[in-house]
Formats: C-alpha cells, sequence, structure tokens
C-alpha cells in the first residue's frame, strides 16, 4: 500500500483557458451591446427585451444547462465567469433580470416531462421566452413553508387563487413558475406549477419602485380564479418545497458572486477616483485614512470571493455546502455593503451624485442581504446546521 | 472552397500601460489577443463559409502558447488550426516570418489565404502581401468588403480618399482591415468544444522544405539599431467652432507661435 503524500499543497486554480474565453466573449459583449446604453436603462427601470436574444445567442443564458435543452453544460465556474463579466455592466438589476430564469426554471429541467422542458426551457434559454419565478407572498417570504396562495384541482386543471410580490421580472415574463398550497399545511402541502402569461384571471402589477436594481422588472402578481393546466405541473403534487430548496445553494452562490462583484467595481471606482483627486495639495491617495480604507476594502473583497470560489468547488463537486453557502451569502453580502458605503465616501459629494457609479452600487448592495432569504434568515441555516 | 487564414498573438495593446517613472510599457500580465485585423479576417473567412460551405484553417506562426489564440479561432468557427512553432523559427523579422508562412502554405491546399493588415505590435504590413510574393500569387490588400464572384475574389481596396474596387482570380492573397467587419463571438459550446474536442496540428522546422537562411533570426535581414519610447507630449486643446471660426483659430495659434 502506498500513500501520495506531497510536501506542497496542490494550489487549485478556478479558472482555466477555457473559463478566460468565456470571460473574454461575455466582456465583449458587455461592452458593444450593454455599456453603452446602461445608465439610459437603469433610469427607465428596464432593458430591452432584445437583449435576452443576444445573450442568447452569445450564449451567456444557456450556460450550465444540458446540451439537449439548448444550453451548454459546464463546471460551476463558467458560470461565475459569465457572471462577473456580466456584472461589469455596473448594474445588479441587468443581471437579476436577465438571469431570473436560472431561479425559474431550473425544477423544469431537474423534473419537468419531455414537453414541459420542450415548452418552457428551450425557449427561455433561446432568449424567445422570460421566465420569473414566484414564491414569495405579500403576507410571507422568507416562510415559504406557510405561502397561502392556493391551487384547488378541478378535473385536469388547477384553480389559483392568491398573489405574490417582489416577482424579479415578473411584468414581462411569460411564465412564472409558482408555488401554492395544494395540499395540508406546512412544506408538505407545496406545488410548483408553470403559469402563462395571459392565461385568464392571472395579472401583473406594473413595476414597483425600489431602492436599487432598478434595471430589472419588479412585480407583484394576481391569481383570481386562474385555472393553470395540471400539465404544467412541475414535479408531483404536494413535492414542491423540496424543488425549491434544491436551487437555493445555486441562487444564493449567485448572489454572493454579484455582491463581490459589486464591491470589486466599487473598490475599482474608488481606487481610481483616489488617485486622482487631489485635497490640500496631493492626491486622496497620499493621505493614511484614505491608503487603510482602500487596504481593508481590498481584503475584504479578495477574502470574500476567495471564500465564495472555495464553496462553490464544493457545490459544484456534489457535497452538502448548505452551511457554506448560507456563510459566503452572508459574508459577500456584508462586504458588498460596507466597501460600497466606502466607496461613497470617498468620492464625497460626487459619490452621492448619480453620474457616478458608486451610487447606484451602494443602492444595489442592499439588496443582497435580503434577496434569496435574508442574512437572518442564513444565519438561522447556520445555525440549525451548527448546532444541530 | 478552401481558405487560410493567418493570425498573429499579440498583446492587447489597449491593456498596455506605461511604468510612470520610467515611461516604459509594463508588459506583465497583459492579456493576448488575436490580432484585430487578422480577427476581421477569420470573420470574413467565417461569412464565406457560412455562405458557400467554405472549409476554413487558421495558421500562426508563433511560441507554443499562441495556441490560446487558434483556440479562439476555433471557438469561433474555423474548422482546423495549426501552429508552427520552434525555437529555430524565433527572432523572425517580416522576410523570415513570410518565408516560413509561405513555406507551410506551399504544402496546403487553398482558394484563398486571408492575413490581416498589419499587426497592432510591429504595424509594418509586410507579411501578407511577402507570402503572396513568396506563394507567386496575386494579392490585394487593405480590404474593406470581400466578396466571391465565381473563381474570382472581388475586394473593395481602401485608401485615404477613395476605394479601388479590384478582381483577382483564386488562388489569391487578401489582406483585412479591422472595419471588414464586426468580428462574432466565441460562443460557451464554441470555447468547450475547441478547447475539449478540437486539436492544433503542430508543425516544426523539420515539417518545412525551407533554407536555414530563410528562418528566424538568421534568416531576418531586418536590424533594429534602436527602440525607444516617444516622450510623451503634453494633451492636446479641444475646441469645438465651426469650421470657418475654427480655421480663423488655428491662424491665430499658429501666428502666436510664429509659424506663419
Amino acid at each position: 500500500m502506498t500513500t501520495d503524500f506531497k510536501m506542497r499543497a496542490d494550489y487549485q486554480e478556478y479558472f482555466s483557458p477555457a473559463h478566460e474565453r468565456v470571460r473574454r466573449s461575455v466582456r465583449e459583449f458587455v461592452r458593444k451591446a450593454v455599456l453603452p446604453h446602461i445608465d439610459d436603462w437603469e433610469e427607465a427601470g428596464a432593458f430591452p427585451r432584445e437583449l435576452y436574444r443576444q445573450a442568447a445567442e452569445v450564449g451567456v443564458l444557456g450556460i450550465g444547462y444540458p446540451e439537449q435543452l439548448g444550453g451548454t453544460p459546464g463546471d460551476i465556474f463558467f458560470k461565475i465567469a459569465a457572471t462577473e463579466e456580466l456584472m461589469r455592466a455596473g448594474s445588479g438589476g441587468l443581471v437579476a433580470g436577465l438571469g431570473s430564469l436560472d431561479i425559474a426554471i431550473p425544477p423544469i429541467v431537474r423534473h419537468g416531462t419531455a414537453d414541459q422542458q420542450a415548452r418552457f426551457v428551450t425557449p427561455v434559454l433561446a432568449g424567445e421566452r422570460v421566465a420569473a419565478l414566484g414564491i414569495t407572498e405579500p403576507g410571507g417570504g422568507s416562510d415559504v413553508a406557510n405561502l397561502r396562495t392556493t391551487a384547488a384541482r378541478e378535473g385536469d386543471h388547477y384553480v389559483v387563487n392568491g398573489s405574490k410580490t417582489f416577482i424579479t421580472s415578473g411584468c414581462r415574463a411569460d411564465q412564472v413558475t409558482v408555488a401554492v398550497r395544494t395540499g395540508e399545511a406546512g412544506a408538505r402541502g407545496i406545488s410548483l406549477l408553470v403559469i402563462e402569461k395571459g392565461t385568464p384571471g392571472f395579472a401583473a402589477s406594473t413595476p414597483l419602485k425600489k431602492t436599487g436594481w432598478w434595471a430589472s422588472d419588479t412585480a407583484e402578481l394576481f391569481f383570481d380564479g386562474c385555472r393553470v393546466p395540471v400539465a404544467n405541473r412541475i414535479g408531483a403534487e404536494n413535492e414542491g418545497f423540496f424543488l425549491i430548496m434544491e436551487n437555493f445553494a445555486a441562487e444564493r452562490l449567485a448572489l454572493a458572486v454579484m455582491a463581490n462583484m459589486t464591491a470589486q467595481l466599487a473598490l475599482e471606482e474608488a481606487e481610481r477616483y483616489a488617485r486622482s483627486r487631489e485635497a490640500f495639495g496631493k492626491p486622496l491617495t497620499g493621505f493614511q485614512v484614505t491608503r487603510h480604507k482602500l487596504v481593508e476594502m481590498a481584503t475584504q473583497v479578495e477574502v470574500s470571493r476567495e471564500f465564495t470560489y472555495r464553496t462553490a468547488a464544493r457545490v459544484d463537486s456534489g457535497r452538502d455546502a448548505t452551511r457554506q453557502v448560507a456563510m459566503a451569502k452572508n459574508f459577500a453580502c456584508g462586504v458588498s455593503n460596507r466597501v460600497t458605503y466606502d466607496a461613497v465616501q470617498i468620492f464625497g459629494g460626487y459619490g452621492y451624485m448619480r453620474d457616478y457609479p458608486v451610487e447606484r452600487m451602494m443602492r444595489d448592495a442592499k439588496i443582497t442581504e435580503i434577496y434569496e432569504g435574508t442574512s437572518e434568515v442564513q444565519r438561522m441555516v447556520i445555525a440549525g446546521a451548527l448546532l444541530k | 472552397m478552401k481558405i487560410i487564414v493567418c493570425v498573429k498573438q499579440v498583446p492587447d495593446t489597449t491593456e498596455v500601460r506605461l511604468d510612470p517613472v520610467t515611461g516604459t510599457l509594463l508588459r506583465e500580465g497583459i492579456p493576448s489577443i488575436i490580432n484585430p485585423d487578422d480577427k476581421a479576417g477569420l470573420e470574413a473567412a467565417l461569412r464565406l463559409k457560412d455562405r458557400y460551405e467554405a472549409h476554413v484553417t487558421v495558421l500562426t506562426m508563433g511560441p507554443p502558447q499562441a495556441d490560446l489564440a487558434l483556440r479562439e479561432a476555433l471557438a469561433m468557427g474555423a474548422d482546423a488550426a495549426i501552429l508552427l512553432t520552434d525555437r529555430a523559427f524565433g527572432g523572425a523579422d517580416t522576410w523570415a516570418t513570410s518565408s516560413t508562412l509561405a513555406s507551410a502554405l506551399s504544402a496546403l491546399e487553398y482558394d484563398l489565404i486571408i492575413t490581416g493588415r498589419q499587426a497592432i505590435d510591429g504595424d509594418t504590413a509586410q507579411v501578407g502581401p511577402q507570402i503572396a510574393e513568396h506563394l507567386g500569387i496575386p494579392n490585394i490588400s487593405y480590404a474593406e468588403d470581400l466578396r466571391i464572384e465565381g473563381n474570382t475574389v472581388v475586394v473593395r481596396r481602401q485608401y485615404e480618399d477613395r476605394s479601388h474596387i479590384l478582381r483577382a482570380e483564386m488562388p489569391c492573397l487578401v489582406t483585412a482591415l479591422s472595419e471588414l467587419n464586426e468580428p462574432r463571438y466565441m460562443t460557451p459550446r464554441g470555447i468547450f468544444e475547441a478547447f475539449r474536442d478540437r486539436t492544433v496540428k503542430i508543425l516544426t522546422r523539420a515539417d518545412l522544405a525551407i533554407d536555414d537562411g530563410n528562418i528566424g533570426l538568421k534568416g531576418s535581414p531586418t536590424r533594429v539599431m534602436k527602440s525607444f519610447t516617444k516622450a510623451v507630449r503634453g494633451k492636446g486643446t479641444v475646441v469645438e467652432l465651426d469650421a470657418r471660426d475654427a480655421a480663423g483659430w488655428i491662424i491665430e495659434r499658429l501666428q502666436e507661435k510664429f509659424v506663419l
């Protein structure tokens, strides 16, 4: 028997030359198709629908999905490289809006029938249809198991009544993966239905006005006697809760990546500004107070990013990473809020002006501590794993 | 139709920064890219492939890491890739480079060879026309538009104040301008295939029938006498005036400086 003993650790690089090419390609897409317009889209509160099709053409939407559904399978770092480069547009709202399919279609990819996948996955990956996920309700967000929207079976239809809120891409979604109550109280009475735009009894609000993420549309959805074919149910009846939980790790990890990237961009902006802005006869980088602030920001961002990558590798290997994902998300979102706040401070009055990107970054950072499970809920998850 | 596109891997000069103290180029960590004119040439070839089912081969001479530039070309849609690499090819000027490339090309089948006009790290614009000369085929340079008619290539050749429409019988060589087109993106699927499934054919000194006197440093008649960084001049002044006022403004400045 031999023991494989090494004197040095294998230092793993997460990104290969192939990952770098995906990064390069998405960066080029952002430079040409997004950056010239992003400020206008942010102010308008939406980006053009056409961008879904363009992103699909570049292959951005399909990364990580099966080939037979129109995707391009690959390890998790392909998705991370693409997300990081999309974030270079400087708009979390754009990335959340373009990426709403990543929360809406994974249950269909994992548990949908071939017919459901042909109707609800392939056209979405092709950028022809917009998909959203509807879980949160006006009366409850994090407490998913107690949602109140009902779906009563009537022959080969469900009759859905209730409402959902804070639904990303909700205004223009062609299809919403909606969590409904089909059975007993609690987690074991929930099912997932795909409800299509235009179904009688289904209506969406106008876009809700938000602190940040302006370029993504966020809606309240209403279901009033909305008849949904049983053929649109994903997976078995009353097992929807577990389908939702399955995707939480990927969703939260994506939020951590976005939060880290928002912090990274704010750091880059602050560093550039501090080099050029002069006060009392020297650049801001000549003052120890600024130097130390930048050092602290850079350290936070780098540490956070590394832990997120480590956690991503764990998720990709198929090991349980519930605790680590919650930690990565909380840490990254905390860093993002602190670093964007400090970046605005370095910019002074200009940082408070809409003409400067750090103003948007600070607004965009806040939602990451709330979206996909608040920081408090993440702590519940971590405590549950730590103190069981 | 068989098309061969010659590409060069170059440092991305848009990312090159100057050392604020010494004024020299900071090359470390600068990503390498396919030379922009060459990329436009590749895109032109891929469009011909889309339209006429042409077979597109990319060819480069360079160090082993130039493999990455070829894989980018494969990811964009090229059918085959050849890397000419050998220490013996090192230190080549445009003559040795074009001789080496032409030697490899002469053993390949082609109807059309496309090169970029010039590389952003050398700016000589000599290699393409020299390859055509070595191979004894017609060359049309500075292509800003390109189409196929029968067994001929019709090219709009750019001049400063006009363009020429030229026709050449194939086989021939065309040098492409970046303005020729907007190159397509590499898709993740293309990238996966290029890195996972495709092979880059490697040719070394031993594979070429060429004299030592025409390759590498020894085969390079060019001698670089001196290389220096131009002193950075002050920023210009931007004024926005209509043409008549602008002319007057310029004359005043020139008079101030006693030029006029």
